[in-house]
């Protein structure tokens, strides 16, 4: 495949053979209005200020980077750098889209969003900008997510948002995504659709991106002031893939950054139950856009499986499915099991508790860093915050009363428990 | 419309139409409640009044159905639907009927069965061609050479809210009939059939076509004889899929039958 000279000037539909919009006619309409008036705003000062304006006061940007050296012993020495997007309001990285996007809806005069969650995140960033624009909020949850992620139903709901638990289909991340399209097939004229990754039909994948671009453009100039070079790789979790595009855009185009995408690989991806999409998935359609999918022989979709609801999704953005084809960036299996004593390992060595999704960036740059030595500088996308995420660990390690305290669990981590790639 | 092939769906929905009405068209999905039922099913339809048969293939993400179409078709997946039984059904029902037959898929499917293969072997088991839902004619250039090479039919849809040139797009392309969206929502009965239906058929024959059938919301004789006096054929589906989830084949038949009244 031929790339472009730049490859970070890709901007849809289609990014290689991936991408498009494969959606029913009377969306058509409404995805033509958003693009034109995304095309505008992105070349606007005024859209940009005002953007800009919210992230400084509002959002927390520029997010800090910190350095990491008592993880890093763990991780073969090497120098580990986290951008911190756990500190940015609502936890998560998730506030730079939705931001962007809520500004686009008020522009197109939509007074109602809606919006998909796996883990709440989203769902919880959505209803954010809702209460700070004074718009509507329905949020699409799986019934199976609203019971593991209780906690961000409840601030969903005290930010003035209807929860909708959704109970068809497996009832989780890709089921919310099918009930807020057919919600926004019926309300087009008043609502926009929030959707909370660079997945679903062009625009999305192109614009999400776009409003997560900020990520790695912060974090490249504050590790060249740092370190006065660049990193030798970039890692990011990878679900549906907003948090790795946004820390892999900048970086792109500098051959030497080696960008590796960490895909929840649940109780194993040789097991059935994964969300290993670009690892055990092939390509097809699903969602909107043609890209790497979990599917049988038929072409219905797999039933994911991840501890992390944010990475339990069977598909994955187009601009990941073509930059793993062209070989840009890698992507690589994590078990539940790993991501979990990465997590520990985070919050024991430097006091960061990591949301599980970004544990498995951290799991899998444990890896790296024994690959490439004490002389390596991974920056890892530390793209949300654990609170959310107390009672799967609490219950994970079996710390959730005074008994369990007592138990051999608190026993100091061994970076052992994480596996070395030679054992994929 | 694309009239380098003589469509029989277009034949017939033409022949009711001059014989002073319209043409009945009946969704059900193939492999509801199981494989042996909905092909009784949907021979009773054709027995009963409906002229075209449009028979879904259940996906594991329908995202244009309403409750009732998608519970029917999860139900079929868990039973153990494959595609494969998706030709032996559209097989078995021409050997007892002469209605021609359409598939109503989602994209995916199709694409992982192999587009070529898929409509060979359509071919095979006398089935008239495809409805594509989440196919719009931008994303279908390989189903287009596809049809072209084997003649099927190839119905795209047209809604309120697309443009004049995406209508002309989307009668320029389609073969068999144009799928007008009566409402901007999603598949199940609705009491009234939205006004912005009648709008899109004239805007339709306004940019040249000859075979336009209104579906979405459709559920009583009334509301098909309203829509044939604009339209060529009305489409049902949530109603005859809820009979046969209440009643079985016989419900399906009576249900069929009264609709059918409205023509």
């Amino acid at each position: 495949m031929n790339s472009p000279t730049h490859l970070r000037d890709e901007l849809g539909p289609y990014f290689g053979e991936y991408g498009g919009r494969f959606v029913p006619e009377p969306l058509i309409a409404a995805l033509d209005e958003l693009d034109a008036a995304y095309q505008a705003a992105r070349v606007d000062p005024v859209f940009q200020e005002e953007l800009a304006e919210l992230h400084r006061t509002y959002t927390g940007r520029p997010s800090i980077i910190t350095e990491v050296p008592r993880f890093g012993e763990h991780a073969g020495g090497a120098r580990i750098i986290l951008k911190r997007e756990d500190l940015n309001h609502t936890g998560s990285h998730k506030i730079n889209n939705v931001l962007g996007q809520a500004l686009v809806a008020r522009r197109l005069g939509k007074t109602r969003l809606i919006a998909e969650t796996g883990a709440g995140q989203h769902g919880v960033a959505t209803a954010t900008a809702a209460a700070l624009f004074g718009m509507e909020c329905v949020v699409y949850m799986g019934e199976v997510d609203t019971v593991r992620q209780a906690l961000n139903v409840a601030r969903m709901r005290l930010l003035g948002a209807t929860v909708i638990p959704v109970t068809t289909g497996s009832r989780t991340l890709k089921d919310a995504i099918n009930e807020a399209l057919r919600d926004w097939v019926a309300s087009v004229d008043n609502t926009h659709y929030v959707l909370g990754t660079v997945a679903g039909p062009h625009p999305f994948p192109v614009m999400v991106r776009d409003f997560h671009k900020i990520i790695g453009e912060e974090a490249r100039a504050q590790v060249l002031e740092l370190t006065g070079a660049l990193p030798d790789a970039v890692t990011a979790c990878v679900g549906g893939g907003s948090n790795a595009m946004g820390i892999f855009h900048a970086f792109l185009d500098d051959p030497s950054v080696k960008l590796y995408g960490y895909e929840a690989a649940g109780e194993g991806h040789l097991t059935e139950r994964h969300a290993a999409t670009i690892t055990r998935g092939r390509p097809g359609v699903l969602h909107g856009a043609r890209s790497y999918m979990l599917q049988d022989e038929d072409g219905q979709t797999i039933e994911s499986h991840s501890i992390s609801a944010g990475l339990d999704y069977p598909g994955i953005g187009p601009e990941h499915a073509w930059l793993a084809d062209m070989g840009r960036a890698s992507y690589l299996p994590i078990t539940d099991d790993e991501a979990m004593q990465a997590l520990r390992l985070l919050s024991r060595t430097e006091g960061i508790i990591p949301a599980i999704e970004s544990a498995h960036a951290l799991a899998g740059t444990i890896k790296l860093g024994k690959e490439l030595g004490p002389d390596a500088t991974i920056l890892v996308n530390l793209s949300g915050r654990g609170d959310k995420d107390m009672e799967t660990a609490g219950k994970y390690f079996d710390i959730l009363d005074a008994e369990a305290l007592a138990s051999e669990n608190l026993a100091p981590v061994d970076s052992s428990d994480i596996g070395t790639g030679a054992s994929e | 419309m694309n009239a380098a092939v003589e469509s029989r769906v277009a034949k017939v929905i033409a022949a009711r139409k001059s014989s002073g009405s319209g043409a009945l068209i009946g969704y059900l999905p193939i492999g509801y409640p199981d494989l042996a039922t909905s092909i009784e099913a949907a021979v009773a339809l054709a027995e009963n009044g409906v002229d075209v048969l449009e028979l879904g293939l259940p996906y594991s993400d329908p995202v244009i159905d309403g409750v009732v179409i998608q519970k029917a078709t999860q139900e079929a997946l868990a039973g153990g639907f494959r595609l494969s039984h998706g030709f032996e059904a559209v097989a078995a029902i021409r050997a007892r009927v002469d209605t021609p037959v359409l598939l109503m898929t989602y994209w995916n499917p199709v694409l992982q069965f192999g587009v070529d293969r898929f409509a060979d072997e359509l071919v095979a088991a006398g089935g008239s061609g495809l409805i594509t839902p989440d196919l719009i004619p931008d994303e279908a250039h390989d189903w287009l050479v596809t049809s072209d090479r084997t003649d099927l039919d190839r119905v795209f849809l047209a809604a309120p809210s697309s443009t004049d040139a995406r209508l002309s797009q989307a009668v320029e392309l389609s073969r068999g009939f144009v799928y007008a969206v009566s409402t901007m929502g999603i598949t199940g009965a609705r009491s009234d059939v939205d006004s912005a239906a009648r709008s899109l058929v004239a805007r339709l024959r306004t940019a040249g076509a000859t075979s336009t059938c209104v579906g979405l919301g459709i559920s009583t004789p009334e509301q098909v004889h309203e829509v044939l006096g604009y339209a060529d054929g009305a489409i049902v589906g949530s109603l005859l899929v809820k009979a046969l989830a209440d009643g079985g084949v016989d419900a399906v038949a009576r249900a069929a039958a009264h609709l059918a009244t409205g023509k």
